[in-house]
């Protein structure tokens, strides 16, 4: 017998009139009338009504509708979707930690304050850098301090007029729109046949008005800035700073520090590189590391220790910092597993974090090869990611890369990330990560091989993909269009 | 090959500029322009009234994938924008030479459209 | 090696398909002058039985005191159904559902998220949430200069009874744009902002009026006057509001004759634990004719090949991976697995569960000043209507009081001396449902013995 198929009702269509999840509220009635009348609601709050088992069957089934680490591979280039421990979820969970105000004093926050404190000293080594504060809650929010930093500094020194971020055209989209989100300009630097920075192209773009430069190294491209000490000293010899957006820092963990590669600031997007879950789309985390002369700006608050214990510092401690980005001190929870990841590492676990994000990536490009597929930068080595471009194959076949990302779901894998980076046409950017194994990557070449072969015989199959899924492709034009955004009755 | 027709003035930007009987301008997106751009689902045209200098961005289309910026292929006032890419933007899609035109201006000075593309031009400018 | 599952076997066969003779020549790229050292910084690696004893430790270490501060995170009673199933690997694992067909589950799950947020404030659109209450604030001043066209000034009055870091998170954050936050008083009766207080600025050009509700002292607004007044300025309306206590009061959406335009808050009341500040989430709705202007992540329903219903993120072109430097916000995430919780507390508690939650912690907040009010010294420093949370004004030095409570295992209140100077020896308590008459009868006796 073949399962009966679930049903797509959402969770407003399962709602009975006077039916409640009784346990969850309150016992008993109590007198408002303190609140004046016409500051009361008099329309009905429009939730489901709905018993428990309604609502966890409900959502346990949409669940099953998602893939995700813990059920898919999901080689989503420059997305790091590496195993998310479960320890780091149980014991950041702890009541102890769930249950601490924000604001609670610090006699009674040493044990969560000593973990923070913690991280940061871990950071700090691992990154090279001499400041750390967590306190952003994503990556966008990290690139934004850094950039506010960096604006401070100039403005500290009196150096009013630099107000210029020059971004190399490979870049995430975040780097330009933080720049402006700041104030500033953005200048684009173009990116050389071999994926390099065009270091001519940047001499020529800096000047008095240079604030600094946002770069991203291993480059979105997935490949190494091999002159990287060369534009460093470019941009510091203009006046400017430089900022490591720390996107790919998996790819060279505990072997090369943007400390040490002469970064003035970094942001690290801990959702990636130590672990913290994804969640379907946040909370991310994004950590910045400061070098000595921006340790004064950093974002408050940060966690001190003096001979009483651990405490917050604040604008008192740090009287120039770029202030507050958060009500409190940033996504906290995340922080704690991000510091628990840590710790099971160790430090010979970090050094392996790259080494194997690495020869996975190398391992995948080569076999990928090898079944005909190109390589965006033939001849360079992978870090942990690569691109494919199905150029070619467009042009022959008409295979382009949401094809090829749709019908992998077919083969029970997430697709790459496609038409990202936007220099390289129809391309796939592969990221394996350390966490997974030879076989799953052996049984991806398949499955990329497959798919081409059947593009070979019937691109028609291809381009219905996929056929397995709750849903097959969608049509992205009526819901832009035809703007559907919450359910009516 | 797109439709570039013989009577349109071009930017580079791939706008469209038809001079009208009255001295007024009618500005769009070429055909090889709304292709490249695929289905559009949302159009900003320009705030009547306001004065744009040439290649000033002025108006905005937007398709799934992509959203581009539209500039004024020569300096003026925005006197009019085409109302009805509100409710139906794919209107640039299906006829960008006419009824998906995006706005009309009064050109500072008369001899300016001289300095665009013609047809041959444009076209030019597609092959490479 | 932890998390790593290659065996040797898997190294040799790997590396000879690359054709390298060790894993250290994949980094030959890298120059060599800048690699790092041993990292000696950092501790050896701990297993997870170890790692359980650490945490578990430093857990313990803070203690488990009964915590009557609020002033912008609360204490609430969260179903376990809600972590049990957010912390699924299939919502927990996932990355943003950028391929729809795969994200079914956390596409519709945001759908009827946005849905809920409508319905709760009263406004037509819903994004998928921002990182928090203060940078949504921050999110809606930008989105409202950018959606007040008429106005040229870039001027928001911002009360000085919002929430003081919100307030400077706003400022952090919108400063680099040129836009000028002007601070408003509050009436030092009420403690709440009085429209006649504005009149001197009527005629002028503003952007946007900032109006929480409750504010940062508990107390509730005159809503409507204010929303109407900003609106015949020629000024939008941004609601900061505390999503539970929307259950009992008036929703955005109806302030006034024409509604806010955009509303925004901190959802940790609904299904986030406190958990020292974060992860929590920001909501942002809106009016319909704003939606372009509105940052973050917006879920669409649209039809399939087969035109079966399903579920898309959809407006994207306004966001930062397709417009670069002229996207509406540098924002890429939403607080994912926060919404997802938020969802599913949403509805298990149901429009009675909400409407009763709230009651109740508006009732035990009056429980409690009726309490301290019999205490010598002890009195409410503002007159207004309030939601469950309360400025008390001490006898004696706030800070001295609240140490002592805390030695007894009470967590008395926020002290307000450090932000409102102005307002003497006072402290901002709060008193959810989750304190039953026995706690709040120890409140008073603590307090009591504090002060003596």
């Amino acid at each position: 017998m073949k399962a009966p198929e679930l049903d797509n009702k959402l969770i407003f269509e399962r709602s009975r009139e006077g039916r409640q999840a009784y346990a969850q509220a309150p016992l008993g009635t109590v007198n408002t009338d303190g609140i004046p009348a016409e500051l009361r609601r008099q329309s009905p709050i429009s939730l489901p009504q709905v018993s428990e088992m309604d609502v966890v069957r409900h959502f346990t089934r949409l669940s099953q509708k998602n893939f995700s680490i813990d059920t898919h591979f999901y080689p989503l280039g420059s997305c790091t979707m590496k195993y998310n421990p479960r320890a780091c979820n149980t014991l950041a969970m702890l009541p102890g930690f769930l249950g601490r105000h924000p604001l609670a004093p610090d006699t009674h926050s040493q044990g969560f304050l000593s973990c923070m404190h913690d991280l940061q000293e871990i950071l700090k080594e691992v990154t090279g850098m001499a400041g750390v504060s967590l306190t952003p809650m994503a990556g966008a929010q990290g690139e934004f301090a850094g950039v506010a930093m960096i604006q401070a500094y100039h403005q500290s020194r009196g150096d009013t007029e630099r107000t210029e971020i020059l971004v190399p055209d490979a870049a995430h989209g975040t780097n330009p729109a933080t720049a402006t989100q700041c104030g500033c300009t953005v200048r684009e630097i173009p990116t050389n046949s071999e994926g390099d920075v065009d270091v001519e192209a940047l001499r020529a773009a800096v000047g008095p008005k240079t604030a600094g430069i946002m770069l991203t190294n291993p480059s979105t491209l997935g490949v190494f800035e091999r002159r990287i000490g060369e534009i460093q000293k470019i941009v510091h010899d203009a006046g400017g700073l430089s900022y490591y957006d720390g996107a790919n820092l998996n790819a060279i963990l505990g072997k090369v520090r943007p400390g040490d590669m002469g970064f003035d600031v970094i942001h690290m997007n801990l959702h990636k590189t130590f672990s913290t879950p994804h969640g379907g789309g946040g909370p991310g985390s994004g950590a910045v590391g400061v070098s000595k002369r921006l340790l004064p700006f950093m974002p408050i608050p940060v966690v001190g220790k003096d001979e009483a214990g651990f405490r917050w510092l604040n604008e008192k401690d740090l009287p120039q910092s770029i202030g507050r980005l958060s009500a409190f001190a940033g996504n906290a929870g995340v922080l704690l597993r991000a510091y628990i990841y840590a710790r099971l590492l160790g430090r010979e676990g970090m050094h392996r974090v790259a080494e194997f994000a690495t020869l996975n990536a190398n391992y995948l490009m080569v076999e990928l090869e090898k079944r005909g597929f190109n390589v965006a930068y033939k001849g360079r080595r992978a870090s942990h990611e690569f691109i494919i471009t199905l150029k070619r194959q467009k042009a022959e076949l008409e295979l382009t890369a949401t094809d090829v990302a749709k019908r992998l779901l077919d083969f029970g894998m997430h697709a790459p990330t496609i038409y990202f980076p936007l220099l390289v046409p129809e391309c796939l950017l592969i990221e394996p990560t350390e966490s997974e194994s030879k076989e799953t990557l052996d049984s991806f070449v398949d499955a990329m091989a497959a798919i081409y072969e059947e593009a070979k015989n019937d691109i028609g199959q291809v381009k219905g993909a996929p056929y397995t899924m709750p849903v097959r492709r969608l049509d992205d034009v009526r819901a832009a269009r035809q703007l559907d955004l919450r359910w009516q009755p | 090959m797109s439709n570039i027709p013989a009577d349109l003035k071009y930017a580079a930007s791939h706008e469209w500029l038809r001079v009208e009987d009255d001295g007024t301008i009618t500005v769009g997106i070429s055909d090889h322009a709304q292709d490249a751009l695929g289905d559009l689902v949302y159009v900003e045209t320009p705030e009547v009234g306001g004065t744009v200098d040439a290649e000033g961005a002025c108006a905005v289309v937007e398709s799934v994938k992509a959203a581009s910026d539209v500039y004024a292929p020569i300096a003026g006032e925005i006197i009019a924008g085409n109302e009805a890419l509100v409710d139906r933007p794919e209107l640039v899609n299906e006829d960008p030479y006419g009824e998906g035109w995006l706005f009309k201006m009064k050109p500072d000075s008369a001899d300016d459209v001289n300095n665009l593309l013609d047809a041959d031009g444009y076209a030019a400018t597609l092959e490479d | 090696m932890p998390f790593i599952p290659h065996t040797e076997s898997d190294i040799s066969e790997m590396l000879a398909a690359i054709g390298a003779d060790s894993i250290e020549t994949l980094f030959d790229e890298i120059p060599r002058e800048l690699r790092c050292g041993g990292l000696e910084a950092i501790p050896e690696g701990l297993s997870e039985m170890a790692t359980n004893r650490l945490m578990h430790e430093r857990a313990a270490l803070d203690g488990q005191a009964q915590c009557y501060i609020g002033a912008g995170a609360y204490e609430h009673h969260i179903p376990a159904a809600v972590w049990e199933i957010t912390t699924r690997g299939e919502f927990y694992s996932a990355y943003t559902p950028y391929q729809a067909e795969a994200s079914q589950g956390t596409l519709q799950l945001i759908y009827e998220y946005q849905t809920m947020m409508c319905g709760l404030t009263g406004m037509e659109v819903s994004n998928a949430s921002l990182y928090d209450g203060a940078s949504g604030l921050a999110e809606a001043v930008l989105m409202a200069v950018r959606a007040n066209r008429k106005s040229k000034s870039s001027r928001i009055l911002m009360p000085t009874a919002v929430h003081p870091y919100y307030r400077q998170v706003a400022q952090n954050i919108v400063e680099g744009q040129g836009i000028q936050l002007e601070a408003l008083p509050f009436c030092t009766e009420s403690g709440t902002t009085l429209v006649e207080s504005l009149a001197h600025l009527e005629g002028e050009d503003i952007t946007a009026l900032v109006i929480p509700q409750p504010n940062f002292f508990g107390n509730l607004e005159a809503v409507d006057a204010l929303t109407d007044w900003a609106h015949a300025q020629g000024a939008l309306v941004i609601a900061v509001v505390n999503p539970l206590a929307l259950a009992l009061l008036k929703p955005p959406g109806e302030w006034g004759a024409d509604g806010v335009d955009i509303c925004v808050g901190d959802g940790q009341p609904l299904g986030a634990p406190m958990s020292s500040g974060g992860p929590y989430f920001g909501f942002m709705a809106c009016k319909q004719q704003h939606v372009r202007q509105m940052p973050g992540r917006i879920v669409g329903r649209t039809v399939d090949m087969d035109d079966k219903p399903g579920f898309a993120l959809t407006l994207q072109a306004r966001e930062q991976h397709i417009r670069r430097s002229k996207a509406t916000s540098n924002i890429c995430t939403n607080q994912g697995l926060l919404v997802t919780a938020a969802t599913i507390h949403m509805s298990l508690l149901g429009p009675k569960g909400l409407e009763s939650v709230a009651a109740t912690s508006f009732a035990n907040t009056a429980a409690l000043v009726d309490a301290v009010s019999e205490i010598e010294g002890v009195e409410p420093v503002f007159s207004s209507a309030r939601f469950h949370e309360v400025v008390l004004r001490l006898p004696a030095s706030a800070t001295d009081i609240l140490a002592r409570m805390a030695s007894h295992g009470i967590l008395g209140g926020y002290n307000l001396a450090e932000n409102y100077p102005e307002l003497g020896e006072a402290i901002l308590v709060c008193v959810t449902e989750t304190k039953s008459p026995e706690d709040i009868a120890r409140y008073a006796k603590v307090l009591q013995e504090a002060l003596s």
